[in-house]
């Protein structure tokens, strides 16, 4: 085989890329044609209800790429980064509160409903500012990235890594909770932010500003994942690779391997503080649930199900577990969680590398001319982290 | 533009902002000096006193029993310990003891562990690029692109240590032996004056270990190269200059036949004479 052969762009990885593309942008195309153009009454009209679902599922699948851009690629196993989505969320929800005006139960033109409710008599100073667009979409990426940046300079500068990591990650999303919970921080306490009217002019309940979110999602899904591709194929995403797999020895190459984690820890909170601010608007609400670290570690559920090292993979795995979950909570609610715990056990014992796994299995029986054409991960090297233990 | 670079190109203003990369310093003969080095783990005396000297382009054979005190000084040189008193100079230049483990791997000190560990789920050809001595700084690695200079410097590599055939393979299905030439390979890409190799054929058949005998021979010269070894034969057939360490100092130094033959050294071998003859 000639090895003057200039083969780092991957077939493989960059014919999933466009084909993960031209599924999602098919899929959205039909959604929005079968919403705006099908009658009401014909069978597969897709309702509004549905299509802000989707865009709901969506959201998550960012997050979710976001994770698994972090556990995934550099070996971080995050278990908190339900934080990170929470702090975009807030960040919108803050700008949707000031969009309110005086159209609160109180009528106050510049207090939110809960501080009037309160009793405060001015805005506390962290919710300047936030009347304006631009400036609360410039903290949805600053909140998320700074606070990563932070718990990434002392985590990673002092060499947490492995399960030690993945508690401190936990712990952080959990005070982050507790914290949100108390009507004194000043976002509402344990109601969070709500009754939300409009968002840049448009007004949340109209049909058509529910379809421009779903495509919004859609785009800052397909962008999220190109950014986290381009990243995972240069070679900062080999050293990524090489500190997942032996990370003194990176170091010991030169690398400094804080550096790198920290850089892609941080791209990756500000992802999942996209989803979040994005989520908030189609849900119309936004409380200190979000921080739970019962939803964060569900995130990792997702990602492990799709499949790590692959980001299409957690694209699937987002999809197909929340739709799971919508489905079987409308059926028997109380049986939910045990079934995402069945569902994670048998993935993990017999899809090791989960529905990704799968595909690119299959897809290489299928087209076994060239052995030179390998999956961006093999399969051994997600056993072979046996440091990140999963919940 | 290339004005405006060079305005923006602060290192150029004044000569003593240039980063310290001088190059290492061997006029006087010795690439590396170890003087009065001693360090102890919770009062255990892991070196004591230790002497030595690697002359530029030597190939240097370092035996000793279990717990000599072997891999604590490769721990020393490459600033991964830091020893109680003593001092270790990298040619007459560089004070090792005031680095770190990057900075000494940048001034061209490369160490190959006793366990090959590669990077399993990256290929062979990706190992030794990601080992290339080259900015390795965030920002230009996001943005490095392959280079006809980069491409022939691995290309070079793959061929002196035999895996140009698997370059496209992942490194985690190569064998032993494969890994072991392989992680060579990574130390040889950073363009190293020093090698540190331990136990390079611990596990190795009588084939591998030939090439790899013939595979460091090759390199001597071109390098300096320390060999850390427990395996006689494998010692006699590279050795042109052995030393002996044992309870943390130097117990013998000189020509293989000339250790062999002292009685210090077969007292503290039990019958390890036998072996080596």
């Amino acid at each position: 085989m000639p090895s003057s052969r200039l083969w780092l762009a991957r077939p493989f990885g960059e014919r999933s890329t466009l084909i993960f593309l031209a599924v999602l942008g098919a899929t959205m195309a039909l959604v929005v044609a079968a919403n705006l153009l099908l009658a009401p009454e014909h069978p597969l009209h897709v309702s509004t209800y549905t299509v802000t679902l989707l865009g709901k599922y969506l959201c998550y699948a960012l997050l979710a790429v976001a994770v698994d851009l972090v556990w995934g690629y550099l070996g971080i196993l995050s278990l908190g980064h339900g934080a990170f989505f929470a702090l975009g969320g807030y960040a919108m929800g803050m700008y949707l509160m000031r969009q309110i005006g005086d159209r609160g139960v109180y009528g106050d033109p510049l207090l939110p409903d809960f501080m009037v409710f309160l009793d405060w008599d001015s805005l506390p100073w962290y919710w300047l500012g936030f009347d304006m667009a631009g400036f609360a979409f410039v903290m949805v990426l600053l909140a998320p990235g700074l606070l990563a940046l932070v718990f990434g300079f002392l985590a990673f500068r002092s060499r947490v890594t492995g399960v030690y990591l993945s508690i401190i990650t936990q712990a952080l999303t959990f005070a982050l909770m507790l914290a949100f919970f108390r009507n004194e921080m000043g976002f509402g306490g344990n109601n969070g932010l709500t009754d939300f009217k409009e968002l840049l002019g448009f007004d949340l309940s109209a049909d058509a500003t529910r379809l421009g979110l779903f495509i919004a999602s859609g785009v800052a899904l397909a962008l999220g994942f190109l950014l986290c591709r381009a990243i995972v194929v240069s070679k900062l995403g080999r050293v990524c690779v090489a500190v997942r797999d032996a990370e003194s020895r990176t170091r010991f190459l030169g690398y400094r391997v804080e550096r790198y984690q920290q850089f892609v820890f941080v791209v990756s909170a500000m992802l999942a503080g996209v989803a979040g601010a994005l989520y908030v608007p189609q849900v119309g609400i936004i409380n200190p649930s979000e921080f739970s670290p019962l939803f964060s570690i569900e995130v990792v559920v997702w990602v492990a199900l799709g499949g790590r090292a692959t980001l299409y993979g957690a694209v699937i795995g987002a999809l197909a577990v929340n739709y799971a979950k919508s489905v079987f909570t409308g059926v028997m609610p109380e049986a939910w969680l045990f079934a995402l715990g069945a569902l994670f056990v048998l993935v993990t014992v017999l899809l090791p590398q989960g529905i990704a796994g799968l595909l690119s299995r299959s897809r290489q029986q299928g087209s076994d001319d060239d052995s030179d054409t390998q999956p961006d991960t093999p399969t051994d090297t997600l056993d072979a982290t046996p440091r990140e233990a999963t919940p | 533009m290339s004005f405006l670079q060079s305005l923006a190109d602060r290192d150029r203003v004044f000569d003593f902002l240039v980063p310290e990369q001088s190059p290492v310093d061997v006029r006087h003969g010795p690439i590396l000096y170890l003087e009065d080095v001693s360090v102890s783990f919770d009062g255990f005396k892991a070196i004591n006193d230790l002497n030595l000297t690697i002359d530029d382009g030597e190939l240097r054979c370092i035996i000793g029993p279990n717990g000599a005190g072997k891999t604590t000084m490769m721990d020393i040189i490459t600033g991964k310990t830091r020893p109680d008193q003593g001092s270790v100079w990298f040619g007459s230049r560089h004070n090792l003891l005031t680095k770190n483990e990057p900075e000494i791997a940048r001034l061209g000190i490369g160490r190959k562990f006793q366990k090959p560990t590669v990077f399993e789920a990256l290929t062979v050809f990706e190992n030794l690029e990601l080992a290339m001595a080259m900015d390795k700084s965030l920002w230009p690695t996001l943005k490095a692109r392959m280079t006809g200079e980069v491409l022939a410097r691995i290309e070079e590599v793959l061929e002196t240590v035999g895996l140009a055939s698997l370059s496209r393979r992942q490194a985690g299905i190569l064998s032993h032996g494969q890994k072991q030439w392989l992680e060579i390979g990574m130390l040889l890409m950073q363009r190293p004056r020093l090698l540190l190799v331990d136990e390079p054929v611990a596990g190795m058949t009588e084939q591998e270990m030939e090439r790899t005998a013939e595979l460091l021979l090759s390199l001597a010269g071109k390098h300096s190269v320390v060999v850390v070894e427990h395996d006689m034969g494998f010692v006699r057939s590279i050795a042109r200059t052995v030393t002996v360490l044992h309870q943390g100092s130097v117990l013998a130094e000189g020509s293989m036949d000339k250790v062999a033959s002292d009685p210090r050294v077969i007292e503290v071998y039990l019958g390890g004479d036998e072996e080596a003859a």
